[in-house]
């Protein structure tokens, strides 16, 4: 059956075997191709010496070295727990302002809240603080709930409507669920633009807000911490004060929540992140 | 009978082939193909502009991505695979295909089924949320009645062949077979919820845990190797030899690197998982014999190679030629990156960065679909029984447009992903992370587009390969001069 011819170009043999006019040649290996093949063996075998390899029954080879990722990675972890422990001691035992004024302290607390910060804060504040309808700047002295050191720490540590006993809580009434009408709502709304100079009041916008607001927004709008009311006479506004957008805000208010940061960051990054955001432009 | 078998029964032992069935698989090939690399071309630019996502649950990168990956990998490449490896089986067996058309047909039909089932499933939402194997269980359930039966047609045509010897592309189509249906079944093996209860279109996996992880990544790792390698590898030593009109460089490589890159494949999936809850015995085994594979890989690229030895010149000529030996090196520079990725120390740098998927596509782009398009090129004058393509000048615009796009895929992504990786190790004099991970997705943008843009010039390469196509099998000839007897015109073109 087989008929085996040689090629002229390579001066081979063919197998003698044909399909639909295919042939082969009976090349020996590439002894270049064979080496290497034989050198992958032998670096295999070795790292299976060396390293962990072969299952048997109920175990496996550990190697001669000895080695453990997880063993590699616990030894990493204490080194830098180890290394990091000269500040991250006086960071748990500091209250977070004497920690502000050691130079190296605020330096560390620098480096590190701005890692913190873009990986946990930045998606609802922006990169820089910079804010977005709905999540406060950072970046400015407009403060919610406070802007010292200890009030930003309370609220990265408990959050804002948060999951904790000591979260920040405050709601704005729903004044469209049949407590103002439609036109008082209209009236207030216009009275609470021109506390930032837009456009004129009215005697019933003026009286409205009197009677509803200012217990927690000020008489002049100037906001009041304790309940979180934002300032109304800045001209800054945490939502929008675009066409109805206020209105809707006063009939059916939206409140925000800031998580619980306890637990999911630890104290010292709690404090370091605090100084960062602190640092950021607004700090009192 | 059509009239390409009539044509081809010439020699009067020689028996019908069922060209026509062929036909539909080149089709349906070029038709998923394009589907698939427009949905991977716009998932390119989601990723660079989020708001191409629409807002709409449907066309987001999530949904999107496995319909991209399953219609280039299995309807794009798949169809090609089946219909080529139909075509192929016939001629090298001397036999016409076991079961007829009518099984040929059916096999066709239902594998269409099968893809529409899946993607449609995937854009509702409905996943088994394991990459490459997203499909549900009633799906995988229609696929496996579609394989078994391909395996029946193939292996029968084997059986009844009328060649003492079976031909080498035989070897790697039925391994491919074979070891998909062994992927499949052991990473499908799910309980539809159905039966407690739950919804129809939902199931949970058997496995638990790190051993459903590694189930999925010997799967996966497989179907590259099995699916995208050793399919592919039976069309190379078919249509390799055959537009080179040269024997194959050597029987005896291919026996060797047939059985070494079978046995050792197998083992490799651990490389996918390395640094995680896998235990470090495991990841050991799953390096080493990546590294091993590379020599027994790149024994397929030699034999693609070196089968030109002698018909070198034919490559000024000839750009099918040309894209069927860039497909081949594309496959050696892939199979060398492969292990070299899958070491540890490389591995903890490049993994999860998009390094992968340049990796990925210099694979996929370079080696799967470019000696795809070779085989196309080869199959339509021969199936539609024209005289040759209606431009070859045609051809050489598309190698060079897709090649280049491949060229700008993959060199972005190497920078990309390296960069992406070091960013994410570098630490400050302080001991701190220097950037944060949206300051890596910062850095990458423009790196997205290049992509993008890669990808863009890819889809314009297939959509002229359509057309020359379209009129080849018109039976139109276009009026041009010949490709590269006159270097100096050519290059002026």
């Amino acid at each position: 059956m087989a008929n085996i011819e040689r090629d002229e170009v390579s001066g081979t043999d063919t197998t003698g075997h044909e399909w639909d006019g295919l042939k082969e040649l009976n090349t020996p290996l590439p002894r270049w191709w064979l080496w290497t093949f034989y050198a992958t063996i032998i670096y295999a075998v070795g790292a299976w010496v060396v390293y962990p390899s072969w299952p048997t029954l109920t175990t496996y080879w550990k190697g001669t070295s000895g080695y453990s990722s997880r063993v590699d990675l616990t030894n990493d972890l204490a080194a830098q727990t180890q290394e990091r422990s000269v500040w991250t001691k006086k960071f748990a035992a500091l209250p977070i302002t004497e920690i502000a004024q050691d130079r190296n302290l605020q330096e560390v607390a620098m480096a590190g809240g701005k890692v913190i910060f873009a990986d946990n804060c930045a998606p609802c504040h922006g990169s820089s603080g910079t804010g977005a309808p709905g999540y406060p700047v950072l970046a400015d002295d407009d403060w919610l709930w406070g802007g010292s050191l200890e009030e930003i720490e309370t609220t990265v540590r408990y959050g804002i409507r948060g999951a904790h006993d000591d979260t920040r809580v405050s709601e704005m009434p729903a004044f469209g669920d049949d407590y103002l009408t439609a036109a008082q709502i209209k009236s207030v709304a216009g009275h609470v633009l021109s506390l930032s100079g837009q456009g004129a009041s009215s005697a019933e916008g003026a009286e409205v807000f009197e009677n509803e607001c200012a217990a927690c927004h000020g008489e002049k709008g100037e906001g009041g911490r304790d309940f979180g009311a934002p300032k109304l006479n800045d001209g800054l506004w945490l939502y929008s004060s675009a066409g109805d957008d206020l209105i809707a805000q006063i009939s059916k208010p939206k409140h925000g929540v800031m998580p619980t940061w306890e637990g999911r960051l630890d104290d010292v990054s709690i404090k370091q992140v605090s100084i960062y955001v602190h640092a950021l432009g607004g700090g009192e | 009978m059509s009239s390409a078998s009539l044509a081809s029964s010439a020699a009067s032992d020689t028996p019908t082939y069922y060209d026509d069935l062929i036909k539909k698989f080149v089709i349906a090939a070029a038709f998923w193909g394009l589907a698939g690399f427009l949905a991977g071309d716009l998932i390119a630019w989601q990723l660079a502009f989020p708001v191409l996502n629409l807002d709409l649950e449907w066309t987001t990168f999530g949904r999107l991505r496995p319909l991209h990956t399953s219609a280039v990998i299995f309807a794009f490449g798949g169809n090609i695979l089946i219909g080529s490896s139909l075509y192929v089986v016939q001629r090298t067996c001397r036999a016409s295909l076991f079961g007829g058309a009518g099984l040929g047909n059916f096999i066709f039909w239902g594998y269409q089924l099968f893809i529409v089932l899946a993607a449609t499933g995937y854009l509702l939402g409905i996943t088994q949320g394991k990459e490459y194997a997203e499909p549900e269980w009633y799906v995988d359930l229609w696929l496996t009645v579609i394989w078994v039966l391909y395996l029946v047609q193939f292996g029968g045509t084997i059986v009844k062949r009328s060649e003492p010897h079976i031909y080498v592309a035989n070897w790697f189509f039925l391994a491919f077979i074979i070891t998909v249906a062994m992927l499949h079944l052991g990473n499908n093996a799910t309980v539809p919820t159905l039966f407690f209860g739950g919804e129809f279109t939902k199931s949970y996996i058997v496995w638990a845990g790190v051993q459903d992880a590694m189930t999925q990544w010997w799967y996966g790792h497989n179907a590259v190797g099995f699916f995208l390698t050793a399919g592919f590898l039976g069309m190379m030593y078919y249509f390799v030899p055959k537009q080179a009109e040269r024997p194959v460089y050597s029987y005896r490589l291919s026996v060797i690197h047939f059985w070494a890159l079978t046995f050792l494949y197998i083992w490799a999936g651990p490389h996918h998982l390395h640094y995680t809850a896998l235990p470090d015995w495991v990841q050991t085994l799953g390096m080493t014999f990546s590294v091993m594979l590379w020599m027994p890989s790149w024994g397929g690229m030699i034999n693609g190679v070196m089968t030109l030895s002698g018909a070198w010149h034919k490559l000024r000529t000839d750009p099918v030629l040309r894209f069927m030996v860039a497909s081949v090196g594309f496959y050696g520079m892939s199979t060398f990156e492969g292990p070299l990725m899958s070491v540890k120390a490389v591995n903890s740098l490049s993994h999860y960065t998009d390094w992968t998927v340049g990796h990925v596509h210099a694979g996929a782009l370079g080696w799967n679909a470019l000696i795809s398009f070779g085989v196309m090129y080869f199959l339509v004058p021969v199936l539609w029984n024209r005289e040759r393509l209606y431009s070859l000048r045609l051809v050489n615009t598309h190698f060079w447009v897709s090649t280049i796009g491949i060229v700008l895929y993959i060199a972005s992504m190497w920078v990309s992903g390296i960069m992406q990786g070091l960013m994410w190790r570098t630490y400050d004099s302080l001991g701190f992370l220097q950037y944060s991970f949206i300051e890596t997705v910062e850095a990458m943008h423009p790196y997205y587009i290049i992509r993008a843009t890669g990808g863009l010039l890819f889809i314009i390469g297939a959509v002229i390969m359509i057309y020359n196509l379209w009129r080849t099998a018109r039976g139109d000839i276009r009026d041009e001069a010949p490709i590269g007897l006159d270097t100096q015109s050519a290059a002026a073109e």
